[in-house]
Parts: structure tokens; sequence; C-alpha cells
């Protein structure tokens, strides 16, 4: 590990005993925050894996029995009887925070009072009763799951950059420092070394002229 | 500003139009650059979830990525009137690949 560029004196060692002592803080207190962010995700993907593959499953089904209402009426009918929904989604939209990650949190405001299919009966078929019904079903699941995609991916991405901090760190930033620190303190005593032999050799002299003297 | 659309679905005529009997707002296109344009546009004005179907979203993971980062809107993959390709499943697998640097959910 290449050392920084610095004079070797007293004040310098100082200054970079106080950075590695930050870095290494720093380096334990990213590692938690990455140990603790991969629990959430952990909890979180699972949970994630299943919302979707129910939700692939049963949204075929409601697009079938929807395609399904669609070859059985003529387009124009159906796409008449839906022009008007009578159900609207209400959302409760906000953000939430995993560690540190700012990611969506919804809730949805039902308002299950009103009619929920928004047509006539007279026109359409059954076929289309059960394709909104089934959906509407799903209404819920489909939000969900878009919130908790997201955060995995929110935390994903965070678990990431993370880890290159964590990195960052333990494999450059505290080497070097400690390289450094090394490099100041033994040219530090060597010139230590250096001034007392010095002294050693001018008292020898002294020595010398006053015997001869 | 008008009120602005908080549930948007994007993707071809036949597998969105169902959405609208449950109350979101559905736009239908033709091809991945409409869809494109469609979700900036929805974006822009603020839209908070945006559902888009698997066939064009399997074609513009860019423009995806591109909102990754922030908490809203948030983009899912949907499957469409044929199915699914699988493309959202993916994404499950892209994420714990990433995070954890191995798969773990799908090895068998």
């Amino acid at each position: 590990m290449p050392r920084l560029n610095v004079n070797p004196t007293r004040m310098e060692l100082r200054r970079l005993k106080g950075r590695v002592k930050t870095a290494v803080r720093g380096h334990k207190l990213l590692k938690d925050k990455s140990d603790e962010m991969i629990r959430q995700f952990m909890l979180l993907i699972h949970e994630n894996k299943r919302f979707r593959e129910e939700t692939e499953k049963e949204l075929a089904v409601a697009l079938n029995s929807f395609l399904f209402a669609r070859s059985v009426a003529s387009s124009a009918v159906i796409e008449e009887a839906l022009l008007m929904p009578s159900v609207k989604v209400e959302l409760d939209i906000g953000v939430k925070n995993i560690m540190s990650v700012s990611v969506p949190d919804i809730k949805v405001k039902e308002n299950s009072d009103k009619d929920l299919l928004p047509y006539s009966f007279a026109f359409v078929t059954g076929e289309l009763d059960n394709a909104v019904i089934k959906l509407n079903g799903l209404l819920i699941k489909l939000i969900k799951l878009a919130e908790i995609e997201k955060t995995c991916n929110m935390l994903a991405e965070e678990i990431e950059k993370n880890k290159r901090r964590v990195n960052a760190l333990e494999y450059v930033m505290i080497p070097q420092l400690e390289e450094t620190i090394k490099y100041i303190i033994s040219k530090l005593d060597e010139n230590e070394r250096g001034n007392l032999t010095r002294l050693m050799k001018v008292k020898d002299i002294i020595a010398e002229k006053n015997l001869q003297n | 500003m008008n009120k602005s659309v908080e549930i948007a679905v994007v993707g071809d005529k036949d597998s969105v139009l169902a959405f609208k009997a449950v109350g979101m707002e559905v736009f239908s296109v033709n091809d991945e650059y409409e869809a494109a344009n469609q979700i900036r546009k929805l974006a822009e004005d603020g839209a908070k979830i945006i559902y888009i179907t698997e066939q064009f979203a399997v074609l513009m993971t860019d423009i995806i990525d591109a909102y990754k980062t922030k908490a809203y809107p948030i983009i899912i993959p949907i499957p469409y009137s044929r199915g699914s390709n699988g493309f959202g499943m993916k994404n499950i697998k892209k994420d714990v690949e990433k995070a954890i640097g191995a798969d773990i959910l799908f090895d068998k």
C-alpha cells in the first residue's frame, strides 16, 4: 500500500493518528449498518418473492377472465361500461425510514361502501363482473407489492453502496494511514538517532580538545 | 396544478383496460417508445405508483432504472394479458445478488 505524501513531522503524525481512529470507528459503524440492512433486506425479500408469485398468478387469472369477457361482449360495450369507474383508489402516501434509507410507505384508504361494479348489468355479461371482482381483490396486494418491491430495490442499492464504503475503508484508507504513520515514526526515530550520535561525536571532540589543553 | 394521478397503469390496451374498473388511471400504449414517454410524463406529474406491463418493461430497463434511487414514483412491472415473461422475478433475483452477492432465493 503506497503511503500518503506528507511531511514526516510530529504534527502530521498526530493528525494521522486521529484520522486512523476516526476511520476505524467509521468502519465498524458502517459494518454494523450493513449487517442490519442485510437482515432487514432478507426479511423483506422473502416477502417480496412470495407476494410477486401470488400476485402474478392471480393477476394472470384475472386478466384471463377479462379477456374472456372481452371476447364475449363487443369491445365498444366493455369500454363504455368501464369508462366511468365508481371506485377510486385513495392512497395515504408517506415515507418510512429504514436504516436512514427513505423508503415508500403506502396505506390504502378503503372506500368499500360504494358499488363495486360501475356499469349497468343490462349490456355486459357475467364474465366481466368476475374479472372486475377478482381484480378488485387484487388491488391491495398490488399496492403492497409495489411498496415492498421498491423498498427491497432501494435497500439493495444502499447495501451495495455501503459495502463499497466499508471495503474502501478496510482495504485502502486504513492500511494507507497505518503505513504512513509507520513511515513517520521510523523517520522521526531515525532523526533522533542521528541527533544522538551527532551529540556524542561533538562531546568526544570537546573532550579531546580539553585533554590537549 | 390539477389533481395528480396516484396510481397509473401503462401497457397494451388488452391488458390495461381491466384496471380501469378498479379505479386506476389507465394509459394504453402501442410500443415501448410510447410507454417510455408516458412514464416520463407521469413521473413529472407526480404519479406515485406506475404499473407497466412486462413486455414493455423488458425493453426499457434504462428508464426504469433512472427512477430507482428515489422513493417515488414506484415503477412496477406486472404480467400482461398473455401471462408473465419472468421480468419481475428477474428483478428480485438481481436485487438479491446485488445485496448479498449470491443468489440465495432461487438456487435449486
